[in-house]
């Protein structure tokens, strides 16, 4: 495997982590609008991805350092060509981070609906705007010679991408739902298992629409037909484990097969788009690449040393993190949010 | 009509200087409050506990919006300078990789288990937790600097494919601009967040209340206060000698010295600057200082703009290498200002701790100095940068690519102006609140938030939980 092709993968994996996690904590920030019932259920909700959001969330800026570093192109084409929408992605995650921790400091009702909001639109957005970006690059966008994008509205948001970032929105949704019934007892925890085995017919629904218009609308099976009929049928098969699973009561498995359906969606993308990072629907020949964005060879040797060495410890330390706060929250405990 | 070079460049220096209000007070807390847990630690006082979650909840709150505005500064460069990002991606974009691998991580994660670990974690490991957040901290402004340095003096890459791709890292992170720039700016970190609990707690002194407790505060503060503040006027000395050497114009521009200076080197205290005409009014000077700053002794010519844009124009071909003078003079001129108070509070108050004085009523009027003292870190991070960015242009990458070359093509100046306009308003909104949440915190004081934490008493189910974990 060329260098070039391992920095692929890594930013591959850097966002198949990101949205496993973040995904989650996505999930229950919406939640806290329509399942807790009342302020203190919506504590216990923030309180179960309180110490792991913003850990998390630096997924997301890890695969943007990657993407720089790795793919300087890939990152300027489509982090200016994606202008507005990352605009309003950051103004979402802005508000959403600091509505975790504004939220508690102040008593008064009409603060807390007003973070509250901020809480529900900021993660309802990202993944939905997220949702549409991922699927753009798959689509196709105008890239030109000069490896500049220079997409009007409807480029950018079509009948293909509006349809990937309801997906994703879904998918996150249910995800999270899972993620509260692991950490949450009681009436709250059944109402979360509950609504999650609601929404995966939706969610099934979604992933077949999506399915069929990536047929017309994109070249992934031409080019990968039999990866991502793989991909697929495994996500099939997840899917349906994890509808079992929640039947069954068994959180941490259900949770772990929507975990395993975000991955493996992500993980199609990655591989649809390869060896291409971002299709011009100009010309195959503009299309950007792992060869023609990327850095020098000496810039990724220095790179994938750095990143194989401290790779390792990050994961070791997440994962401590999620074993230290593993047991449920009550109610009746102090709450920090 | 809406210039997008020009907007590019506000909206980065808005967000970039808001941004940097919360970093420096982010790294200089979370020093202060890991020293504070240790106490606790080594010496078993609750004070110290309650120490740390006190000036901890300010730390939290601003953490959070140093957070929410790093990650905008991370997207930035892809957004609106795409052009300089394809140019210098190979090299720059590494450092800004290691840094989220290394510095993000750790700060993010070390952080949520200080927070949600004081009942789960062993008091050592909580300990090394806070530590662990202060190292992430400082860690993450050796990467950026790293980057920024790149900028200020390019090291360790050659020119291929009309780019400039990494060849030698080390070069990069052994850069001489970066062991200047690094310890000047994480010292500056630490004396504000010092500053800040420093002022905080002359502030409560002044009330009358929690005496004990503000009066511990304030003395730790103030002596990392003299030593941040004494040493990062060290390596600003350091780092002005670097600068002749090796970005001799932005030198002579923050000295307003257009022809030579003449040997020895007077500094210019105050000068009336004619930017049009290329030269100066009216002037004060100190004979030999300048010397003294450039070369550490009494002699010593320094080069001025009108000779250096002649070599310029030799080197890199016709063009006006001049930076903006009148803003480079007096941003460096108020940073050395906010600096030598600084060093003159931290000072006294270190007297009055040291002789036990710190009760005395007459004390009031340096309270109330040491309170308006907040401020002073802060207009000298902010003109130390204003300096050294305004100072490099019109390079962004100097003597490889200019400013006007590194904005993205496919970006329109409304589309910059949109969320100009929206980041502005966000942020506005966000300092608002910090400060409100700020005041509020204090004004309750350390008594509120005690070891059982302060929601608990006011939650009906509070009192028994707590015994239940």
């Amino acid at each position: 495997m060329s260098l070039n092709e391992l920095w692929f993968v890594l930013v591959a994996v850097l966002f198949v982590g990101f949205f496993f996690l973040e995904g989650f904590d996505f999930g229950v920030g919406m939640s806290t609008k329509f399942l807790a019932k009342n302020d203190m259920e919506r504590r216990v909700l923030i309180n179960s991805i309180g110490p792991f959001w913003d850990a998390n969330e630096v997924w997301l800026l890890t695969a943007g350092g990657a993407m720089f570093a790795a793919f300087p192109n890939w990152y300027a084409t489509l982090f200016s060509g994606y202008y507005t929408p990352l605009v309003v992605l950051l103004l979402a995650l802005i508000a959403r981070g600091v509505a975790f921790e504004f939220r508690g400091k102040v008593g008064h009702e009409k603060w807390k609906t007003t973070w509250d909001w901020a809480i529900f639109i900021g993660s309802l957005l990202p993944p939905f705007l997220l949702g549409v970006v991922f699927s753009g690059l798959l689509k196709g966008l105008p890239i030109g010679e000069d490896m500049e994008m220079r997409a009007g509205l409807f480029d950018m948001v079509n009948l293909y991408t509006l349809a990937g970032g309801i997906t994703v929105v879904m998918l996150c949704l249910v995800h999270g739902l899972l993620f509260a019934s692991l950490r949450t007892t009681g009436s709250l925890q059944e109402r979360a298992r509950k609504l999650a085995r609601k929404l995966l017919i939706p969610l099934a629904a979604l992933f077949v629409i999506f399915g069929v218009l990536t047929v017309f609308e994109t070249d992934v099976f031409e080019v990968r037909g039999v990866l991502i009929g793989l991909v697929a049928v495994l996500g099939v098969a997840a899917f349906v484990l994890s509808g079992w699973f929640i039947s069954k009561q068994k959180d941490g498995w259900a949770f772990g097969m929507t975990g395993t359906m975000i991955a493996l969606s992500i993980a199609a993308v990655f591989i649809g788009l390869f060896p291409r990072v971002m299709v011009s629907s100009i010309s195959e020949a503009f299309s950007l690449t792992i060869d023609n964005a990327a850095s020098g060879h000496y810039s990724l040797k220095v790179m994938t040393i750095v990143a194989l060495s401290l790779l390792p410890f990050v994961l070791g330390y997440q994962i401590w993190s999620y074993f230290v706060f593993h047991k449920r929250v009550h109610e009746k405990e102090h709450l920090e949010y | 009509m809406l210039d997008p070079i020009l907007l590019a460049r506000l909206q980065f220096a808005v967000t970039t200087i808001f941004h940097f209000f919360f970093v420096p007070v982010s790294i200089g807390l979370v020093l202060l409050i890991a020293i504070m847990e240790t106490m606790y630690v080594t010496k078993g006082k609750e004070e110290y506990k309650r120490m740390a979650k006190f000036w901890g909840k300010l730390f939290l709150i601003n953490f959070a919006v140093g957070v929410v505005t790093g990650i905008l500064q991370e997207f930035q460069f892809g957004m609106n300078w795409s052009d300089y990002s394809r140019f210098v991606g190979d090299v720059f974009g590494a450092p800004l990789a290691v840094e989220a691998l290394f510095a993000f991580f750790m700060e993010s994660t070390f952080i949520g288990l200080w927070i949600f670990g004081w009942d789960r974690l062993s008091k050592k490991v909580h300990l090394l937790c806070i530590w662990l957040v202060a190292l992430g901290t400082t860690v993450s402004a050796f990467w950026i600097l790293a980057a920024n340095s790149f900028m200020q003096r390019p090291v360790g890459f050659e020119i291929n494919n009309g780019r400039a791709e990494m060849n030698d890292f080390f070069a990069l992170i052994g850069n001489g601009q970066l062991w200047v720039e690094f310890p000047h700016t994480v010292l500056g970190a630490f004396a504000t967040g010092a500053f800040l609990i420093a002022g905080v707690s002359a502030y409560k002194m002044l009330k009358r209340q929690d005496l004990a407790f503000f009066k511990k505060s304030f003395t730790i503060a103030v002596i990392v206060a003299l030593l941040a503040s004494f040493g990062t006027a060290m390596f600003g000395h350091q780092q002005a000698q670097y600068l002749v050497k090796t970005q001799p114009m932005k030198m002579a521009a923050s000295e307003g010295l257009w022809g030579k200076s003449g040997d020895p080197a007077p500094w210019t205290l105050y000068a009336h600057i004619d930017s049009n005409d290329e030269k100066n009014n009216f002037e004060i000077k100190i004979p030999y200082l300048l010397s003294f700053l450039s070369y550490s002794k009494f002699s010593g010519e320094v080069k001025g703009m009108h000779e250096l844009q002649a070599e310029y124009e030799q080197t890199y071909g016709p063009g006006d290498y001049i930076p903006p003078v009148r803003t480079t003079f007096w941003s460096f001129r108020i940073m050395i200002a906010a600096g030598c108070l600084m060093i003159v509070f931290a000072l006294y108050g270190t007297y009055l701790a040291w002789r036990k004085k710190l009760e005395k009523p007459n004390n009031n009027w340096f309270y109330r100095v040491m309170l308006w003292s907040i401020s002073l870190p802060f207009i000298a991070n902010t003109s130390g940068w204003v300096m050294t960015e305004f100072g490099r242009q019109p390079w962004t990458v100097f003597g490889l690519m200019q400013t006007k070359d590194s904005v993205s093509p496919s970006v329109t100046g409304g589309q910059i102006l949109f969320s100009l306009i929206a980041f502005t308003a966000i942020y506005t909104v966000l300092g608002a609140v910090l400060v409100y949440l700020f005041v509020k915190v204090i004004k309750k004081g350390p008594n509120e938030i005690t070891s059982t934490g302060s929601e608990q008493l006011a939650d009906p189910f509070g009192k028994e939980g707590y015994h239940v974990s």
